[in-house]
């Protein structure tokens, strides 16, 4: 494994298919009646969000916790950091405190790259998202729930997705998510199809492990997974597409469109969705839709990537096995 | 006076020659001329160009001498080989008015290293809609002949059709920083496939040649002369080539900084790298370099933009764009246009002295090397090679990108009017 996690692109076919095991075997824990597992206990994890991000600093803190780590929580707003404190000073203030790993939100592309490689602090660095770069753990939980569905909990163990027709959908060029997936579909040999009005498919996509198409009809019946993404009101003000409504025309997942779908395939989203844009609630309330299972999966993923990183050589599973004694 | 005979340099590359300056003039060229009481500079496989000119430099004086003053950009611009620098107008306050040029003009002369021509605001306050006085600032002490808004690009047609014609009543020019701002918001790098990898905002090759296009039109319209500054795509090359094929009376510089590096090393998030134009494509790099062989690029000048620490050791987005490049350009320049067969150092002379001299109509620089002319020389040893120490930078700011980089080439003397302002490698 890598010291960091800052890119889904870093990861390896094994790194990544030893995390979502992993994973499992940290899910298991979900299902006991004490949720808690010993392996972090003494270490020291700060949170740390530069961002508004409610969600995936609580799927952190959870899993942090889970594995009984301390917790430091920091919100930049009301901080120093809203004085005018560098990202430098913030993060050696903190690592003075004995931080052994900083999970760092960051609205500036690359700040958990330079955090991790500049020089400015030894924690290992796991990026929770930043700018529209990267947001590895949400691939990896997004992977995670695809295998599952796609080849089954227990016969997935030690599987990629070789094969699986993976389509996503929606705001590709500010997507942080599209692009952590994109990476790691690959990386696991699915074959991913982005779909977006052209506005919102970055120039220099032609690059990039994937095939691209402006129609989602024609896409739908050939996909395992359809990946909706979140596409925001402002986008419009910005000239990306006319209105609300023709976006969710031509580009929103409704039940109609859910019907062109293999029986097989899944819906999902990273979440927060914007019910009546890219998604009715008739696909996000139906049963094909995994969106509350990634929330849970989040979890077991991102306690997965802490254990990796953070703890050592034994194996999560011996100390599960401990417990249970 | 004090004389200086420099001995058998190769004078604009050319064969080894004696050069004997007597007080602030060339009293002679030849071979073998007798050193009589001359202090000797034994110049032996070196060569002697004219001093260099750099038609676009930032100063920071008045208002950020926390990252460069009058007194350290030039010390700079010595030990770069430079005897005389253009400085731009985004000052705090903008020179954009007779007093503010004139006191950045006086500094120059006060502290001797190397003369400063000011480069007047073409709008007030950079804000592109409203003329400065254009003329005060031409007939002030400082004589300003280049206009620019650098940092901003004059997007308002109306207001650079009327700045091109205006200009024209003194033999003046605009310099425009090509950059349409609507296409840009938001820009972090060049946009194209490692911006979409980087997530990182995209600054699009076509905001920079709409522009070009645009006042390459406008000034023939109105029969003016137009310069761009920091040219810094192939699109852009094609156009001025295009323009110039016209008869339009069109000028171009570019970056030492555009001629050797490239967008992928945005892939670090070092700000080091991050500058405005900003680095392009390994295509564009090298349509660069031909241009600048060719002629359809007229010079290299350096954008020298010093920032301090503090603004380049953070995130990418949160950095200031800009390069230092007094200190490095003739090595930069050596690397990829002399070594590379591209030009020779009777072309480096023009394209570093001669011409940027000629454009800013630089009185006294750019000239020949022969008798009678003013003694501002360069003395080069283009057999040195060493790695980039900032540490050793007389520039206040240290944002080289070129840190710890192998560059051939060494400026050893500058002189300016006759006196050493840079001898054996140290400044006077």
């Amino acid at each position: 494994m890598m010291r960091h996690l800052i890119s889904a692109a870093d990861l390896t076919r094994d790194d990544a298919v030893l995390i979502l095991d992993t994973a499992e075997e940290m899910a298991r824990v979900a299902d006991r009646p004490i949720k808690k597992l010993p392996t972090l206990r003494g270490r020291t994890v700060v949170n740390l969000f530069f961002e508004d991000s409610t969600r995936t600093r609580i799927s952190f803190e959870a899993a942090e916790k889970r594995l009984s780590a301390d917790v430091i929580n920091f919100s930049a707003k009301g901080s120093s950091v809203s004085k005018g404190e560098s990202l430098k000073d913030t993060a050696q203030t903190l690592e003075a405190m004995g931080v052994d790993a900083v999970v760092i939100r960051h609205g500036a592309s690359g700040a958990p790259y330079r955090l991790a490689t500049s020089g400015w602090i030894d924690a290992v660095v796991i990026n929770a998202g930043d700018g529209t770069h990267q947001h590895p753990t949400q691939a990896l939980l997004d992977a995670f729930t695809m295998r599952r569905r796609l080849v089954g909990r227990d016969a997935g163990l030690g599987q990629d997705l070789a094969g699986k027709r993976i389509t996503i959908v929606g705001d590709v060029l500010h997507s942080r998510v599209a692009r952590s997936n994109v990476d790691l579909l690959h990386t696991l040999g699915a074959e991913v199809t982005l779909v977006a009005p052209p506005t919102l498919v970055p120039v220099g996509v032609g690059n990039w492990p994937c095939e691209v198409s402006y129609d989602l009809d024609s896409t739908l019946p050939k996909s395992d997974a359809v990946m909706m993404l979140r596409v925001q009101r402002e986008r419009m003000n910005a000239a990306f597409f006319p209105t609300e409504r023709e976006y969710s025309r031509r580009y929103g997942l409704d039940g109609d469109r859910m019907a062109k779908m293999p029986e097989h395939a899944v819906v999902m989203h990273p979440g927060p969705m914007v019910r009546g844009m890219e998604i009715t609630a008739e696909v996000a309330d139906s049963g094909r839709c995994t969106v509350v299972e990634q929330v849970a999966n989040g979890v077991s993923i991102r306690m997965a990537v802490l254990y990796l990183l953070l703890g050592g050589n034994e194996s999560a599973v011996a100390h599960t096995r401990t417990e249970e004694k | 006076m004090s004389k200086i005979l420099i001995r058998g340099a190769r004078v604009l590359g050319g064969e080894a020659q004696d050069v004997l300056i007597d007080g602030e003039t060339i009293a002679g060229v030849g071979t073998d001329l007798p050193a009589g009481d001359a202090t000797v500079v034994e110049a032996e496989g070196r060569i002697l160009l004219p001093g260099l000119v750099d038609l676009h430099t930032h100063l920071r004086e008045p208002g950020r001498e926390d990252s460069e003053t009058v007194l350290t950009g030039t010390r700079a611009a010595a030990s770069g080989g430079f005897t005389a620098v253009f400085a731009m107008a985004n000052t705090f306050p903008v020179a954009d008015t007779a007093g503010v040029v004139e006191q950045v003009y006086r500094l120059g002369q006060e502290h001797g290293y190397c003369d400063v021509q000011p480069i007047g605001a073409v709008t007030v306050g950079l804000e592109g809609r409203k003329l400065a006085e254009l003329g005060a600032m031409h007939e002030s002490a400082a004589g300003v002949t280049v206009f620019s808004d650098d940092g901003k690009c004059v997007d308002d047609a109306v207001i650079m059709r009327r700045a091109l014609e205006y200009v024209k009543a003194f033999g003046g020019v605009v310099a425009q920083h090509a950059q349409e701002p609507r296409l840009t918001e938001g820009a972090q790098m060049n946009e194209g496939v490692v911006s979409a990898e980087l997530g990182l905002g995209g600054w699009p090759a076509v905001a920079e040649e709409s522009i070009i296009a645009r006042d390459v039109l406008l000034a023939e319209h109105v029969g003016s002369r137009v310069h761009i500054c920091h040219l810094s795509t192939a699109g852009s090359v094609e156009i001025v080539r295009w323009a110039k094929s016209r008869g339009i009376d069109v000028t171009a510089e570019v970056t030492p900084h555009h001629l050797l590096l490239t967008d992928e090393l945005v892939r670090s998030y070092n700000p080091v790298y991050k500058v405005n134009p900003p680095l392009r494509t390994e295509r564009d790099v090298m349509a660069l370099r031909e241009a600048l062989a060719d002629g359809t690029i007229d010079i290299v000048a350096t954008d020298h933009a010093p920032h301090p620490h503090e603004d380049k050791d953070c995130e990418w987005a949160a950095a200031a764009m800009g390069m230092v490049g007094l200190e490095t350009a003739l090595s930069v320049v050596q690397h990829t246009m002399v070594d590379t067969g591209l030009l020779d150092w009777a072309g480096v002379a023009d394209r570093m002295s001669f011409a940027p001299a000629r454009i800013g109509r630089a009185t006294g620089h750019g000239r020949p090397v022969s008798a009678g002319e003013p003694a501002n020389l360069t003395l080069v040893d283009p057999a040195y090679r060493g790695a980039v120490d900032p540490a050793g930078f007389a520039s206040r700011s240290r944002n080289t990108p070129y840190e710890g980089r192998e560059l051939p080439g060494r400026v050893t003397h500058t002189f300016l009017r006759g006196r050493a302002t840079l001898m054996d490698g140290k400044l006077a």
